[in-house]
């Protein structure tokens, strides 16, 4: 056993895996657990099949353009969430929704596929990379055992503390909890996106706490500035109405 | 025939689920941002800054115009 080798591995994967986390339980606590658990399921599935076909060539996928096309659909969809984020709370507040209130209209009895895709897409990019992290570590100091074994711990432990925050998770007000998981999905994917295309961020991997910071204050922002601009509207729409008979300013 | 119509169904579904939205000018503002992003790359010019004021720019003038329709 190489404990650098594994401790090592586990710390380079473990942001990769509060990454695949984070999305999963974002998803399945604003959308429906079934579909994002299944999701997460058909990741790991599907990254089990692309280890054992490949195994060491794995080194050799190129990770770049697959940053790009599922940060750009992450990216475009959590807008989606912002926007309609930010409309309801500017427009009922942030409590609504508390519980086990809906609400995504599109989300019914049914299975949620949206939901699936969503932890599909985040598990296999992430679990791709953690692999990757595995065989770098492990083929350069032969030691791919501890390599793989560092990564695992990692998966269990922030795994068991994502199932663990669920909880606390399902307390926030669901339109809270849609604005600022868009906010979330958005920085994955301009993280993502932008990494693929080569422009590197300043600060490497931390830049996803600033972006997200950066995210979350424009979207407080914006349910400020749309509030304003709900209230705004009729008062402009009133001054441009031309004055009748009987009626005064 | 069948065939074809459920794949259309379950591309469009896809495209307006993921890609598009209520808003399609959210979704080109961001492929022209990754397209921008990718030429100044290119170039050599640092350009991680744009895709965030791109995304900002767009969900801004996507809000405004949502209030607008609103009414």
């Amino acid at each position: 056993m190489n404990t650098a080798v594994l401790i090592s591995t586990f710390l380079a994967a473990s942001i990769e895996v509060i990454e695949m986390v984070a999305i999963v339980v974002a998803v399945g606590a604003t959308r429906q657990w079934r579909g994002a658990l299944a999701g997460t399921l058909a990741g790991l599935l599907v990254l089990a099949v692309l280890i054992a076909a490949l195994g060491t060539a794995l080194q050799r996928v190129p990770l770049s353009p697959i940053r790009v096309v599922v940060g750009a659909l992450l990216l475009t969809f959590g807008l989606q969430w912002v926007r309609k984020g930010v409309r309801s709370v500017s427009r009922d507040g942030w409590t609504t929704g508390i519980g086990e209130q809906q609400v995504e209209e599109d989300v019914g009895d049914g299975f949620d596929w949206t939901g699936f895709l969503l932890a599909f897409r985040g598990v296999s990019l992430e679990g791709l990379e953690i692999a990757v992290i595995v065989v770098a570590f492990g083929a350069a100091n032969h030691a791919i055992a501890s390599a793989a074994i560092g990564a695992a711990a990692s998966v269990l432990l922030i795994g068991a503390l994502g199932a663990a925050s669920y909880r606390l998770v399902a307390r926030i007000p669901r339109r809270a909890l849609q604005l600022f998981v868009g906010a979330l999905l958005t920085t994955f994917g301009t993280f993502w996106a932008n990494e693929g295309l080569g422009a590197d961020w300043p600060g490497g991997d931390l830049a996803l706490l600033w972006l997200g910071a950066f995210y979350i204050a424009a979207a407080l922002v914006l349910v400020r500035v749309v509030s304003y601009w709900r209230q705004g509207t009729p008062r402009r729409l009133r001054a441009a109405e031309p004055l009748t008979e009987g009626r005064s300013r | 025939m069948m065939l074809w119509n459920r794949t259309r169904k379950v591309v469009t579904w896809w495209v307006v689920t993921f890609v598009t939205g209520d808003d399609w000018t959210v979704a080109a503002a961001v492929g022209a941002g990754l397209l921008a992003t990718w030429g100044l790359v290119r170039s050599g010019v640092p350009a991680w800054w744009l895709l965030p004021l791109v995304v900002l720019g767009a969900t801004v003038s996507s809000l405004y115009r949502a209030v607008l329709r609103e009414r």
